[in-house]
């Protein structure tokens, strides 16, 4: 996402740094919207007790969401409003009103359960004389240490494809590419969720 | 409204990408009843010299109501709908929105699916407006980051002078009224035309006057008092507040056309300023920014022409010359040329605009005036002088009217301005001169403003990207 932006900036001022100077803020913008969804369901996670309600839950809201999206077709004006200077918000806002870091949570939250094998963690825990707390903690940590990964790979992927596509169309192909290869994909977005969402409940039952 | 999967194919990332586009083959001109005595209408003319009714009137679209007094209108969606922030230019330009300045009711009129034959689909009432905005007689109209934006001239109240006049934004999908586009309109009270530079992300406007100061026809004491509008403002457009006011200086009466540069690396446009109080002359000012600031200064004039008393309508009578009367100024799209309509005189001029602050005359035709009332190539006679201006997408053909305003119209060609919309063709490097085959003569009921061409036009879209 973004690389029509970079594009525009590229050619209003006319040097190839420009394009790469966008790069920080769209991605920084992507990564803290997978990070403000991701993270707190991460924290929900040591809840383990609670583990299967909760990715229940979460599948069901990014079904929701995906559902909302493919009826709502509007775009919110809001996005509007942001300055052509504000990458890193734009991007943020952006990702947010895709869904982008919702569509993570299921599988974000199956590998938190995987990762830690709570009932190991707790015999050894309790083997060496250590409380029920800093089990939690321990637990706690490493499911915001996955949700951190999984934002950080996420955005990785979304800055090097949109770098790509921005650098091709800057250097190589032209304004004229950018009329063809924008495609309407709020529908693709809005069935990519309701998919995510029923495997992350499928994966969960 | 349906969306589409890619972006409609009449929208182009850069002017340059604009002017390589198909020629146009439909224009929509506005029609209006000067005594009221029927509807405004929308008239669809073909201008596909190929086509064998070329330069002639296809359909007639009739509003319900009567006494609109159509003036500027516009489309739902553009260029601007490319823009790489808004993510999603899946918009069609499909719509075209149909202010009445006098009866500040709006039209909304589809020209899908057989372009040649547009439909009205909806009609907002003036009530509406009045309710939601505290606005009345709506203007100009832009596709914009927020929806359709539509300036007017006049505030509240029934003669429109309870508060100012400012923008309003309509949602370019529903044809709701969101409501103001104003936050913080600083000193700004009067309003007439609006334009900006969407990556640079300002915008700019300036003035004519209230209601009652065009209504009911030309105000002269107001004009000798300096009591039109001579101002141009810069506002922030995503912040939607003012930012800086430049005053023309009092004698400079009527601030109208703003016609920014289309590539928007360049940070200058143009306005024109219908006429100097002092030597009736009319001229073409060139705003820039610099540093963050924006400054104005006058860089073209056109003088008035003498003329004996007896020729002249009873206004001009005591000044033994005729203004230039600049109602129109219009930009081709690779900011190359700039044409200015003298409305008063007939003639509409071509500058070089190469040097935005050295516009250099570069061609001239002479068609209609309060004095010289010269006729077309092809004999007919041409009532009032060159009015809206509107130039074709690759610069080679620039359309224009005769009609000002139902009230102005009689106070300054008293014989009456039947409508009528001609063509000049424009040589590859300048020089203009008259079609003689293009002539469309609306017949005397009828007078004839603004033109828009299908698939967009020099006032109509704005691009996102450089032209580089």
């Amino acid at each position: 996402m973004g690389w029509p932006l970079a594009v525009a900036n590229g050619m209003a001022q006319q040097r190839a740094s420009a394009v790469f100077s966008t790069l920080l803020p769209l991605g920084g913008g992507h990564f803290m919207a997978m990070a403000v969804v991701l993270v707190p369901f991460a924290w929900l996670n040591w809840y383990v007790e609670w583990s299967r309600a909760i990715r229940l839950g979460a599948g069901v809201l990014v079904l929701l969401f995906g559902i909302f999206k493919l009826i709502a077709r509007r775009h919110p004006r809001a996005l509007a409003r942001i300055r052509p200077t504000q990458l890193a918000w734009w991007s943020f806002l952006m990702a947010t009103a895709h869904g982008a870091g919702l569509m993570l949570v299921p599988f974000m939250l199956g590998l938190c359960v995987a990762a830690p094998a709570p009932m190991d963690a707790f015999a050894a825990a309790t083997a060496r004389g250590v409380g029920h707390v800093s089990v939690m903690n321990y637990l706690a940590q490493s499911s915001v240490a996955t949700a951190v990964v999984v934002a950080v790979v996420h955005t990785l992927a979304m800055m090097l494809a949109g770098l790509t596509m921005a650098w091709a169309v800057y250097r190589y192909l032209g304004l004229r590419f950018l009329r063809r290869a924008w495609l309407n994909l709020d529908g693709v977005w809005g069935w990519s969720l309701v998919i995510a969402g029923a495997a992350g409940i499928g994966m969960a039952w | 409204m349906l969306e589409t999967l890619r972006p409609d194919p009449t929208f182009h990332p850069s002017a340059r990408l604009a002017m390589e586009a198909e020629a146009e083959h439909i224009a929509y001109t506005v029609l209006l009843s000067p005594d009221q005595s029927r509807p405004d209408a929308l008239v669809t003319v073909d201008v596909d010299p190929t086509s064998k009714t070329y330069g002639t009137v296809l359909h007639r679209l009739d509003m319900p109501h009567r006494g609109d007094e159509f003036h500027h209108f516009g489309w739902n969606a553009c260029s601007s709908a490319l823009s790489p922030l808004s993510g999603h230019p899946f918009l069609q330009r499909r719509y075209l929105i149909i202010p009445g300045i006098r009866s500040s009711r709006i039209y909304i009129v589809d020209t899908q699916p057989n372009p040649r034959e547009p439909r009205l689909i909806k009609t907002i009432e003036p009530e509406e407006v009045f309710r939601k905005t505290g606005y009345s007689r709506p203007h100009t109209v832009h596709c914009g980051p927020e929806g359709i934006y539509i300036s007017t001239l006049g505030g509240a109240g029934k003669d429109g002078t309870e508060g100012p006049p400012g923008v309003f934004i309509l949602d370019c999908e529903t044809f709701e009224i969101r409501g103001r586009w104003e936050i913080e309109r600083g000193p700004q009270k009067l309003h007439y035309d609006f334009w900006w530079n969407l990556p640079r992300d300002y915008m700019v406007s300036s003035e004519w006057g209230l209601p009652p100061q065009f209504e009911n026809g030309l105000v002269a004491q107001d004009l000798l008092a300096g009591k039109y509008g001579h101002s141009v403002h810069f506002w922030d457009l995503r912040d939607r507040k003012h930012v800086q006011a430049i005053d023309l200086g009092a004698n400079h009466q009527m601030a109208l056309e703003v016609r920014p540069a289309h590539d928007p690396v360049r940070e200058y446009g143009f306005l024109g300023v219908v006429v100097d109080t002092t030597n009736l002359e009319g001229s073409i000012w060139t705003w820039y920014r610099e540093n963050g600031q924006f400054h104005i200064r006058k860089t073209a004039t056109i003088p008035p022409e003498p003329a004996d008393a007896a020729q002249l309508p009873a206004l001009l009578k005591g000044f033994g010359a005729v203004p230039p009367l600049i109602s129109d100024i219009d930009l081709s799209l690779d900011d190359r040329f700039l044409y200015v309509a003298c409305w008063g005189t007939g003639e509409l001029r071509q500058y070089d605009v190469t040097d935005p602050m050295k516009p250099a005359l570069a061609g001239s035709v002479r068609i209609g005036g309060i004095v010289q009332q010269a006729g077309h190539p092809n004999g007919k006679p041409f009532g009032g002088g060159p009015q809206m201006t509107e130039v074709s997408r690759d610069g080679k053909r620039v359309y224009f009217t005769n009609s000002l305003y139902s009230s102005w119209d009689a106070q300054f060609y008293p014989d009456g301005v039947p409508g009528a919309q001609v063509m000049c063709n424009v040589g590859a490097n300048g020089g203009i001169e008259l079609d003689p085959a293009f002539h469309i003569d609306f017949g005397p009921d009828y007078a004839a403003h603004q033109i828009r061409l299908q698939g967009g036009d020099c006032s109509t879209d704005s691009f996102c990207y450089p032209s580089a």
